[in-house]
C-alpha cells in the first residue's frame, strides 16, 4: 500500500461523468512504462476447497464408494465437472478453462487455515512459517521493470499477506464507495486542498468510487455504513471492479473468496461458493473484454479435504486438492494430474488425497510465461525453494 | 515553542472536548499520568485471569461437543458452544466501547495514548478459538499497569502472558536436553519468541544481536509456559539447562531456574540498544515520521539515566522542544481518530451499544478494519504501520470520511452545531477553511463530517 499516481481534485473534475473505460486515471506515460500486456488473477480460496467435490475423479474406481450421491456431469474421460461450475463449461470448449489436481503447497500435516493461508500467499517452505513478511505476488512485482503501484491491485477488504511487501500495491473494495453530497464533496475539497497526502488520496478514493458505479449497483447514502456491517461485497462487483482496472494500466489483481471450509452438510454449502467462483470467474471476462485474451486467472485453496465424508455430511481439513485455472490466455481444455489414486494405500496418512505436485510449481510456470521471469528468480525469490519441474506448458 | 494546554491534549491525549479541562502544564500532565488509573476504574475491561476463566468455560463446552460427535446430542452440544462463543465475542465488542469510552471521557489522554503504543509494541495477536478476544484483558494485564513504571517490568509482564505464549509460539518450545524432553524423548526449540524479543521488542534490528544471541535467548525462555487451568507457570522440567551465552555474558547454569531468565531480561532493557530503539519509536509514534534526532537522544538518555524508567523517558519527550514542533504532524492511527471524534462528540456511555454487538460491529469494529486497524488483529508482529502514508491510501481515508459523515449522527441523533462543534474540537487551531466549510454545509451531520474529515482533525 503505497501512493496511488495522484490526480488532483481539479483534473479529476475534467472526468466527472465520464466512463470508468475513459477514466484518465492512468497516464500513457504509465501505460507505456507497463510491464508487458499479460494479466494475471489470483484468486485465494480461503477455508479449504474440496478437490474431490470441484473436479470428481469419475474415472477412479474406487471414487463412488467414498463419495456416494447424484455423479458430476464428465470433463474429460476421467474427471467430472461440479454442476455449480457448469457456466464455465463454454470456457473449457474454447480452452480457455483448466484444471490441475493433486497438488498442494508444501505445507503438511498441522492442518490450520491460518497457517496453511500463511503459507498459500507467503509462497515459501513450511520452514519459514511463524515469520512471514511478504507475499509472492508482491515478491513479483518488485522483480517486474516497471512496475508501478497501479500495476497490481488487492481488491476487497482486508490485507492480503499474498500482496504484502516492499512493491507498491493499489487496494481498494467496491464497497468501500466513498459518497458525498455535491455540496459536501465541494466543500471537502476545500479543506483537503493544502494537504497533498489528504487531498490525493480522496481524490482517488472519489474516482474509484465513480468506477464503481459501472462496475456493479452502489451502495445508497443510507445504507453506506450498513455496508460496512454486512459481508465484504459481492464477488461479481469485486470481479468487475477487477475488470475495469486490468483493462486500464493494472496488470495484477487479487482477492479473495470464502465458505470453502464445508464441515458440515457439503452437499449444501459447496454449490452456494463455487457458484460464486463461477460467477466471479464469467464477471472477470465479460467485464476484461478483449483482454481476456491475454488474461490467466488462478484460483488456489490452502489445502485440500479429507477423502471420506465425516459424520454430518461434510469432509475435513486435508492435503492434496484442485487449482483452477481461466482466461484466454490459457492452453486449457485439460486436466493436469498425476493421479495418485483413492484406495486406501494411496492416500496420505490414510485420510487424504496425497500430493503429487507443489501447486507453486504451476504457479510459477504460469508466471514464468506471462511475463518473462527467469527460472531462477522464480525458485529463489518469488517461491524460495521450489524445484519449478517439467513446464505442464498451460499457457503459450 | 512552550507548553500548550489544547496542543497538549492533541498531540499527546486524546483531544480536545467540550467540559473537560486540557492539562495545565507539564507536571499536571506527568502528576495525571503518575496517578491512579481513574479511567480504567471507570469503565472497566477484565484482565487476563479474568478471561482464562471464560476460555475455560468455553473449553468445556468445546469438548462436550467433540464428545457429541456421532451421538443423538450433537447439534445441541454445538448449538451450546456457539453460543458460548457469541457471546464472548459480544463482550469483547463491549471492551472495545470501554477502550474508546476511556477516551472519550478521560482527563488523562496521554496514559491512553501510551497503552495503545505499548500495546502495539509488544503485537500479541489471538487466533482460533477465543484467542483473539484475549486482546484488550492482555493489554489490560500487562501492558496498561506499566505504561508509567519500568520497561523491565513490562517485559517480564508480557512473557507471562498466554496470548504473547501462544502467539509466538514460545509454549510448544522445550529444550532439548531438559527434563521432559530426556523422560519423553521429545523436545525441540521454537525461536520465534527469541527474536522477535531482540529484533521487535528490545534491541532492535540494528541492535547488534546475531543468530547464535536468538538460540541463546530462546534456550532461556525455554520454561515459561501456560496452560488454561492455572494461567502462566516457569515450569523448570521444560527448560533447558544453561550456561547460556547472550550479548557475550554467561546466563544460568546448574538447575533451570525463572531468575536465569530474569537475569537475562534486564541486560536487555538495560542495554543501550534498547534504550535508543525505544526512544526513536516513540518519538517518531508521537511527532512525526522523521522525529528530531536530539528528542529521541533526550528521550534515551533518560531510560539509561533512570534504569528504563518510562515515565521519565515520557517525561523527557515531554520537555523537549522539538516535540512541540508544529511541522510535520503525524496521521491519527483510526483508533486515535474515532476516540477524539467521540471525545469532541460528548459521548457518554448512554450513547453506545456496548451491550449490542451488531451495532458495535457496524459502528466501530467494521469501520476500523475498513480504515486499516482491525481491533485486536494487527499484520504480524511488528504491529501497526507508522507511517502516515499507510494509513491514507484510497480506500482507508475513504473509509475514515464515510465514518465521519454517518455515524456522529447515529451516536447522537441530536448533533451540534457545526460552527461551534469546529471550535470546540479544534480550538486555537481551527483553520480559516474548515471553519468556513463547517458554515456552508447542508445538513448539521455533514459540517459535523467535514470538520472530522479535515486534516487539521486527522493530524495531531
Amino acid at each position: 500500500m503505497s501512493r496511488l499516481t495522484r490526480r488532483h481534485f481539479l483534473t479529476r473534475s475534467a472526468a466527472l461523468g465520464c466512463s470508468l473505460a475513459a477514466s484518465p486515471l492512468v497516464t500513457p506515460v504509465t501505460l507505456a512504462s507497463a510491464p508487458g500486456d499479460a494479466r494475471l488473477v489470483v484468486i485465494i480460496l480461503r477455508g479449504a476447497l474440496d478437490g474431490l467435490d470441484a473436479l470428481p475423479p469419475l474415472g477412479d474406481a474406487d471414487f463412488a464408494a467414498l463419495r456416494p450421491g447424484p455423479a458430476a456431469a464428465p470433463l474429460d474421460g476421467f474427471f467430472g465437472l461440479h454442476p455449480s461450475l457448469e457456466p464455465l463449461r463454454p470456457m473449457w470448449d474454447k480452452g480457455a478453462l483448466a484444471f490441475a489436481h493433486a497438488v498442494s503447497t508444501p505445507y503438511r500435516d498441522k492442518r490450520s487455515h491460518f497457517d496453511g493461508q500463511d503459507l498459500l500467499e507467503a509462497g515459501t517452505e513450511m520452514d519459514a512459517l511463524g515469520r512471514l513478511r511478504d507475499g509472492w505476488l508482491n515478491r513479483l512485482l518488485t522483480l517486474m521493470p516497471g512496475a508501478v503501484a497501479e500495476t497490481a491491485y488487492s481488491v476487497g477488504r482486508g490485507d492480503m499477506l499474498l500482496m504484502r511487501g516492499a512493491a507498491p500495491v493499489a487496494n481498494w473494495s467496491p464497497d468501500a464507495a466513498l459518497i458525498l453530497s455535491p455540496q459536501a464533496e465541494r466543500l471537502l475539497e476545500g479543506i483537503l486542498h493544502g494537504d497533498p497526502l489528504f487531498r490525493d488520496a480522496a481524490a482517488e478514493a472519489l474516482e474509484l468510487s465513480r468506477g464503481g458505479a459501472e462496475a456493479g449497483p452502489v451502495p445508497t447514502a443510507a445504507d453506506m455504513m450498513s455496508a460496512s456491517a454486512a459481508p465484504a461485497a459481492r464477488p461479481d462487483a469485486i470481479a468487475a471492479f477487477a475488470a475495469g482496472r486490468l483493462r486500464e494500466g493494472a496488470r495484477i489483481a487479487a482477492f479473495s473468496l470464502t465458505g470453502f471450509d464445508t464441515h458440515a452438510k457439503q452437499h449444501a454449502a459447496l454449490p452456494r461458493s463455487l457458484d460464486r467462483l463461477a460467477r466471479a470467474i464469467t464477471a472477470l471476462k465479460t467485464g476484461l473484454g478483449p483482454v481476456w485474451q491475454q488474461t490467466a486467472i488462478v484460483a488456489v485453496t490452502e489445502f485440500g479435504r479429507t477423502v471420506r465424508l465425516n459424520g454430518s455430511g461434510g469432509t475435513d481439513h486435508g492435503t492434496a486438492g484442485a487449482m483452477i485455472m481461466a482466461g484466454g490466455a490459457l492452453r486449457g481444455g485439460r486436466v493436469v494430474a498425476d493421479w495418485p489414486g483413492l484406495a486406501e494405500a494411496d492416500l496420505y496418512q490414510r485420510r487424504d488425497l496425497r500430493p503429487t505436485r507443489d501447486l507453486r510449481a504451476h504457479l510459477a510456470w504460469m508466471i514464468r510465461h506471462l511475463y518473462g521471469t527467469d527460472i531462477a528468480a522464480l525458485e529463489r525469490d518469488i517461491f524460495p525453494g521450489l524445484d519449478m519441474g517439467p513446464d505442464p506448458r498451460l499457457i503459450g | 515553542m512552550p507548553f500548550d494546554p489544547e496542543h497538549a491534549e492533541m498531540r499527546f491525549g486524546c483531544g480536545l472536548a467540550p467540559g473537560i479541562a486540557p492539562p495545565a502544564s507539564l507536571e499536571d500532565m506527568l502528576s495525571r499520568l503518575a496517578g491512579p488509573d481513574d479511567a480504567a476504574r471507570a469503565h472497566p475491561i477484565p484482565r487476563t485471569a479474568d478471561f482464562l476463566a471464560v476460555m475455560r468455560d468455553v473449553q468445556v463446552r468445546l469438548k462436550a461437543r467433540r464428545q457429541a460427535k456421532g451421538t443423538a446430542g450433537e447439534d445441541a452440544a454445538r448449538a451450546e458452544y456457539r453460543k458460548a462463543v457469541r457471546q464472548v465475542r459480544a463482550d469483547a465488542a463491549g471492551w472495545t466501547g470501554q477502550m474508546l469510552l476511556r477516551r472519550a471521557r478521560t482527563r488523562d489522554g496521554l496514559r491512553e495514548r501510551l497503552a495503545a503504543f505499548w500495546a502495539d509494541h509488544f503485537t500479541a495477536r489471538g487466533e482460533g478459538f477465543v484467542w483473539p478476544e484475549a486482546h484488550h484483558p492482555y493489554i489490560e494485564a500487562a501492558i496498561r499497569p506499566h505504561v508509567a513504571g519500568r520497561f523491565a517490568d513490562m517485559l517480564r509482564a508480557v512473557c507471562q502472558e498466554p496470548l504473547m505464549l501462544t502467539y509466538l509460539d514460545q509454549g510448544v518450545s522445550v529444550g532439548p536436553n531438559s527434563a521432559r524432553a530426556i523422560r519423553k524423548g521429545a523436545g525441540g526449540i521454537n525461536e520465534n519468541f527469541a527474536r522477535e524479543m531482540l529484533e521487535l521488542h528490545t534491541l532492535g534490528a540494528g541492535g547488534g544481536f546475531d543468530q547464535g544471541d536468538v538460540a541463546a535467548l530462546a534456550r532461556l525462555l525455554t520454561g515459561l509456559s501456560f496452560t488454561l487451568k492455572d494461567g502462566y507457570a516457569f515450569r523448570a522440567e521444560r527448560a533447558e539447562p544453561g550456561p547460556h551465552i547472550l550479548l557475550g555474558q554467561s546466563f544460568g547454569g546448574g538447575a533451570p531456574r525463572a531468575a536465569h531468565l530474569y537475569a537475562a531480561l534486564d541486560m536487555l532493557t538495560s542495554h543501550p540498544a534498547t534504550a535508543r530503539h525505544l526512544a526513536q519509536k516513540m518519538a517518531v509514534h508521537f511527532t512525526a515520521d522523521m522525529a528530531s534526532g536530539a528528542l529521541a537522544d533526550a528521550m534515551t538518555r533518560a531510560y539509561l539515566d533512570t534504569g528504563g524508567d518510562l515515565l521519565a523517558m515520557t517525561r523527557a519527550m515531554l520537555a523537549h522542544p522539538a516535540a512541540w514542533s508544529g511541522q510535520q504532524r503525524n496521521v491519527k492511527p483510526p483508533v486515535d481518530f474515532i476516540g477524539s471524534a467521540l471525545r469532541a462528540l460528548e459521548v457518554t456511555p448512554r450513547h453506545l451499544p456496548l451491550a449490542d454487538p451488531k451495532e458495535m460491529q457496524h459502528l466501530f469494529l467494521a469501520p476500523l478494519d475498513l480504515m486499516g486497524q482491525p481491533v485486536g488483529a494487527p499484520p504480524g508482529p511488528d504491529g501497526w504501520p507508522e507511517a502516515d502514508a499507510d494509513w491514507i491510501t484510497p480506500q482507508r481515508l475513504a473509509a475514515r470520511l464515510s465514518w465521519a459523515m454517518t455515524v456522529p449522527f447515529q451516536l447522537r441523533r441530536v448533533l451540534p452545531d457545526p460552527q461551534d462543534f469546529a471550535a470546540t474540537a479544534l480550538g486555537a487551531a481551527l483553520p480559516r477553511d474548515v471553519r468556513g466549510a463547517a458554515a456552508r454545509a447542508e445538513t448539521r451531520a455533514e459540517g459535523i463530517g467535514l470538520v472530522l474529515s479535515s486534516p487539521a482533525f486527522q493530524r495531531t
